[in-house]
């Protein structure tokens, strides 16, 4: 299945390294996409009002203050706004499921403590999240149903939140034990 | 008729360049094919010329029978038997258009650009600023133009009226004797448009030429001839297509631009002929000579450029800085996809002290075309303190496309400054990940980032243009990757 399909029926992929995309606003950018995947349902295309309406209730979620729309995507952003700006992508695509990979890198407490709150603010009973890190920290904001441990592309060990505790105390070279 | 003319000159525009690939069904009166003096005269007698025109081409004929077809353009073109061309065709009589005639392709075309047929069947009936092969079909909002005293006409009916004016401005600022293709176009041209704007008149709407070339085995040799004189000010477009042909077509134009003392000249145009198929079987080969003049203090030039057509294109639209504090600007998007060559770009010429002018050039290459940029900028010993800024970009979609840039600076004094910057890139995989990742589709997002690319020439078009602009750089890149 293509990306874009996934996408479309409501996986969202954050990522670790957002790319840039010159000329192309935020706007332009969000809209399209939140348009493809209304096309994808089978939905008129939102309108302009609509639009800029989302876009300022997003925006204030993950607390970005300054003008957004006319930003080119993640042109000039630094590391905690390119970050901030995907969570704020992922609020506008509102997916069922989505997958933060390392979100937490190279973020600052407060950044960190706003990525967080948005993933609280969306999470509710219709969606899940798979957050990958290798941190704590994180989970310190995010409280996690479910810890797993993957090894060597498999799922090596499950949890709950204490689990994370556990590892973070012990390492994770006693896990690596378990596979053999 | 009309009360707001500006709002139907901008349907107009917005909607007839995607009218391609058909051939409308229309008699036309040929004549033989070949080249010869009893071709020109016979041309200028269908055209109730006066003795000095007739004079004229045939001086361009003579003269175009020494030269050889230029080579050092960055092109394959396959041998142009020059006999083998009809060099005048004009429709009989006009005609509606009939939307059954068009072919499934283009109806699927109309649809991908959001314009509804019916609106097409509404636009059939309206009149159509519009050269149509060889003669001028009609040209609108003459009585809304002449009230400011505005001449704009086809060329034939210029040279009728006005012959005074005419006379005065042909060829001063391409001469026949400038290149080969300059020549030939002298010698047989058949139409175009004339455009006057007097002394201290901002032309109120924008001024639009549509040229579409419908006949087989015919050449389009039309002549656009602009004057702004001392304080005005005129802001002209242009379009063109051409109906999908296996064999190729020649269009060889030329284009002449007067700016005099204080005033401003843009000239936009959207280039669409037909390409070619994908495996390169037809398509325009484009061949066009384009200059303008800032020949008073003070003067203006605009060009901006979207260039998505034809087969092979050979154009630079250039500007001579004559008088003092004169400002030239070139804007160009190209881009080339299958097997579309392109050699394109700008010279500047300052010759006024205090000139400056600026080119932006954005090429983009798909398929297994060739793109090329060919700039020239000259400053000469006289012309102190000007300024020039060249950004020339490429960018390339696959691995089996070329881009291509030969930027010539001659500066003559040491209080002048040129600045050139270039740089080539591709649209990265991450890029089209990313957008796919967002739920938008490869070929939106390669749409979306060659937008993005060209924004700053886009930003230069008239508004109504550019939007028209961003659906056929999308459209003619769909298919390109993958």
């Amino acid at each position: 299945m293509p990306p874009e399909e996934r996408a479309n029926l409501g996986i969202f992929l954050s990522f670790q390294y957002p790319v840039e995309i010159p000329g192309v606003s935020m706007q332009n950018f969000m809209r399209t996409a939140v348009n493809a995947k209304r096309e994808y349902q089978g939905l008129p295309p939102m309108s302009m009002i609509e639009f800029t309406k989302m876009m300022k209730q997003k925006q204030a979620m993950v607390e970005i203050t300054e003008k957004l729309q006319n930003r080119y995507v993640n042109v000039g952003f630094s590391g905690g706004e390119k970050k901030k700006n995907e969570i704020f992508q992922m609020a506008m695509l509102e997916p069922e499921l989505s997958i933060l990979d390392e979100t937490d890198s190279g973020l600052d407490i407060d950044a960190l403590r706003i990525v967080a709150n948005g993933v609280n603010q969306l999470h509710n009973e219709h969606n899940a999240f798979v957050v990958i890190t290798h941190y704590q920290r994180l989970l310190d904001y995010i409280v996690p149903d479910f810890v797993h441990v993957m090894y060597d592309g498999r799922i090596v060990k499950s949890g709950d939140k204490k689990l994370a505790l556990e590892l973070e105390e012990k390492g994770y070279e006693w896990v690596k034990e378990l596979k053999l | 008729m009309d009360s707001n003319p500006k709002e139907n000159i901008i349907e107009e525009v917005t909607n007839k360049d995607y009218e391609f690939g058909f051939v409308t069904d229309i008699e036309t009166d040929f004549i033989p094919k070949g080249l010869n003096e009893d071709i020109i005269r016979l041309i200028s007698k269908k055209k109730e010329e006066p003795e000095w025109l007739l004079d004229f081409r045939l001086k361009a004929f003579r003269h175009w029978q020494t030269l050889k077809m230029p080579t050092w353009a960055h092109l394959t073109i396959p041998p142009i038997d020059f006999q083998d061309i009809i060099y005048y065709a004009a429709p009989k009589q006009r005609k509606a258009k009939s939307l059954d005639e068009v072919d499934p392709e283009l109806l699927a075309t109309f649809d991908k650009l959001g314009i509804s047929l019916d609106e097409q069947k509404k636009l059939s009936g309206v009149a159509v600023d519009a050269v149509m092969d060889s003669t001028s079909v009609k040209t609108t909002f003459q009585e809304t133009l002449s009230k400011h005293g505005i001449i704009f006409m086809s060329f034939s009916e210029a040279v009728k009226q006005h012959p005074d004016l005419v006379k005065k401005y042909l060829g001063k600022v391409v001469p026949y004797t400038d290149n080969f293709f300059a020549a030939l176009n002298s010698a047989v041209f058949s139409d175009g448009s004339f455009c006057y704007v007097p002394k201290g008149v901002r032309c109120p709407i924008e001024l639009s030429t549509y040229f579409r070339i419908n006949a087989a085995n015919t050449g389009q040799f039309e002549r656009t001839l602009i004057v702004a004189d001392e304080g005005a000010y005129v802001s002209y477009m242009e379009g063109c297509t051409a109906p999908q042909r296996d064999e190729n077509q020649l269009h060889a134009a030329i284009v002449e631009i007067i700016s005099e003392k204080d005033a401003e000249v843009k000239y936009s145009t959207v280039q669409n002929w037909y390409p070619g198929d994908k495996d390169g079987k037809g398509g325009i080969y484009n061949f066009v000579t384009k200059r303008g003049i800032c020949r008073g203090d003070n003067a203006k030039i605009s060009w901006t450029q979207v260039e998505t057509g034809s087969a092979i294109t050979w154009k630079y639209p250039s500007c001579i800085l004559k008088g003092d504090n004169t400002v030239a600007e070139f804007y160009s998007v190209a881009v080339t996809n299958n097997y579309q060559q392109a050699d394109t770009g700008t010279k500047m010429i300052h010759i006024g002290k205090n000139s400056r002018s600026t080119i932006i050039s954005k090429g983009i290459s798909a398929g297994h075309s060739q793109n090329g940029y060919r700039g020239l900028v000259k400053v000469v010993p006289e012309a102190s303190n000007c300024r020039n800024f060249s950004q020339c970009d490429s960018l390339l979609l696959g691995d089996q496309c070329g881009a291509h840039t030969w930027p010539y600076v001659e500066c003559g004094n040491d209080s002048s400054i040129l600045e050139h910057e270039a740089t080539t890139s591709k649209i990265s995989e991450d890029q089209l990940f990313y957008c796919n990742q967002r739920g938008i589709p490869t070929e939106k997002a390669i749409g979306l980032i060659v937008n993005g690319y060209a924004k700053d020439v886009l930003n230069k078009l008239p508004m109504e243009f550019a939007v028209e602009a961003q659906k056929l750089l999308s459209i003619t890149l769909e298919g390109s990757v993958g």
